[in-house]
């Protein structure tokens, strides 16, 4: 089967031009590859470059070489609008961050990626709805922003968000940090379920027996920090 | 698919000053940019050349017109471009007082424009306008109040009621949620947000605020001294700057 996700000798460094130009190397000739289906999980210590990979991927961060092809797109020379295409289609990603415009409603702002898509208002409101419901977020905050929410709450507005297309390709950054028990299970269950529909899911949890049931495989990312072998 | 508008290499000059130069881009239909920079940075100076208001040295600006396609503005007749600028394209000020009529009713200033390009219907033009004031969150029985009697949040509201009442496809905007209070900025970010998309427009949004370009646009160009001096994706240019005046200008942003 063809990978979904594949990414060959991918490098990538930051310059720090207004601290002296500290030139930092964080990954040197990254490789993975994902196929429909399967769930790899990127594991290594604080600093190895985990979440720099998976912005790499989303095309958050600059990729200085190599390809990122996801879905047959190379992410590290896509123009912005491709990559704003990809993210709408194909690309999901729940960070451990909530960013939302001030005052609009959790529903909606669950809704929003569906509009983006031309999916008519009312149908995806319902969408939003059931996940929602599913994730345990009670009813009289649908109408509310998320921005006050607890740090728990948030977490599962934003996997809402995450979940609400089926994306074929998806990256998780901690999707089981900060829940409790019974919303753990929820949210395995729904990478369970993406799994199954054929999603190709990039995932960093420290969360280690979450990791063990959702992934395949493991990858160490230390083995791409630059001078790792020598 | 074919740009909507395209720029190259545009420059415009004070005496020996350089207000803008080597400037050039592709802008899609739908795709909103942002271009941020300090004061001083020529980034008004870029939108206002690009929109018409002021004639720059060099260079080309090319629209995507309805009839004749490609075409560059620069070499238009002053006719054919007041006309575009009255119908195709749409220009948001940072104060709204430049941008509306202060001595005409608010229904007045949205039905001004449908005017121009030859409605004549009073009752088709007084519910147009109704319909633009309520999708602006506008009050419809404050029709034929003035702009004066407005808040500074209506009144932008009412500017942007204003530009978009004729559909345009192209819309210049000059630090639109400037001088209002944040909690009113918050509100008209997600009207714009919804229109942009439900519309489908196309936008060039000048600001100096980071965090308006993070929720509008979906792509950025940084400018200092006159130059772009990086571009790309709105949130890779704002999270992984490679520029040393971009990263400067990212980690300058104070936390609330």
């Amino acid at each position: 089967m063809k990978a979904m996700i594949e990414i060959e000798a991918v490098s990538k460094q930051f310059c720090l031009h207004n601290q002296g130009g500290a030139v930092i190397p964080v990954l040197s000739g990254a490789q993975l590859s994902v196929k429909p289906g399967e769930c790899v999980a990127l594991t290594g210590s604080s600093g190895a470059g985990k979440s720099t990979l998976m912005r790499m991927i989303y095309g958050n961060y600059v990729t200085h070489s190599g390809r990122i092809l996801i879905g047959g797109l190379d992410v590290a020379q896509a123009e912005p609008r491709e990559i704003l295409a990809l993210r709408r289609q194909v690309l999901g990603y729940v960070s451990q961050f909530l960013r939302v415009v001030p005052r609009v409603p959790t529903c909606d702002v669950v809704a929003e990626p569906l509009l983006a898509l031309g999916v008519r208002p009312d149908e995806a409101r319902e969408r939003a709805q059931t996940l929602l419901e599913r994730l345990r977020i009670p009813q009289r905050l649908w109408q509310l922003s998320p921005t006050t929410f607890s740090g728990g709450e948030q977490q599962r507005v934003n996997i809402a968000r995450g979940f609400v297309h089926p994306y074929p390709a998806l990256l998780l950054d901690e999707p089981t940090a900060s829940l409790d028990p019974v919303n753990r299970e929820t949210v395995l269950c729904l990478i369970e379920e993406a799994k199954a529909r054929g999603a190709a899911i990039v995932g960093i949890f420290h969360d280690a027996p979450a990791r063990a049931r959702v992934a395949d495989r493991e990858i160490d990312v230390g083995r791409f920090t630059p001078g790792w072998a020598a | 698919m074919t740009p909507l508008f395209s720029v190259r290499d545009l420059r415009k000059t004070y005496g020996g000053r350089i207000g803008c130069t080597d400037v050039s881009f592709d802008l899609y239909p739908g795709e909103v940019m942002g271009i941020v920079g300090e004061s001083g940075s020529g980034k008004s100076t870029l939108l206002n050349c690009l929109a018409g208001h002021l004639a720059p040295d060099a260079g080309q600006v090319m629209y995507d017109t309805r009839h004749n396609g490609m075409v560059d503005t620069l070499r238009m007749a002053e006719p054919e471009r007041r006309m575009l600028g009255r119908t195709d394209w749409a220009f948001v000020h940072q104060n709204a007082r430049d941008g509306l009529r202060m001595s005409v009713s608010a229904g007045g200033n949205v039905g001004e424009r449908l005017m121009a390009v030859g409605a004549r219907h009073y009752g088709q033009i007084r519910a147009a306008a109704t319909d633009w004031l309520e999708r602006v969150e506008i009050d419809a029985g404050r029709i034929d109040d003035r702009p004066s009697a407005f808040s500074g949040g209506m009144q932008q509201r009412l500017q942007i009621a204003r530009n978009l009442v004729t559909g345009p496809r192209l819309v210049f905007m000059d630090e639109p949620t400037g001088g209002l209070d944040v909690s009113v900025q918050a509100r008209l970010l997600d009207l714009l947000r919804g229109l942009v998309r439900d519309m489908g427009l196309s936008a060039i949004i000048v600001t100096h605020d980071l965090a308006v370009v993070r929720l509008l646009a979906d792509r950025l160009m940084v400018m200092k001294g006159g130059h772009v001096v990086e571009s790309g994706l709105t949130d890779q240019v704002l999270d992984d700057p490679q520029h040393g005046y971009t990263q400067l200008l990212v980690s300058s942003v104070l936390q609330a």
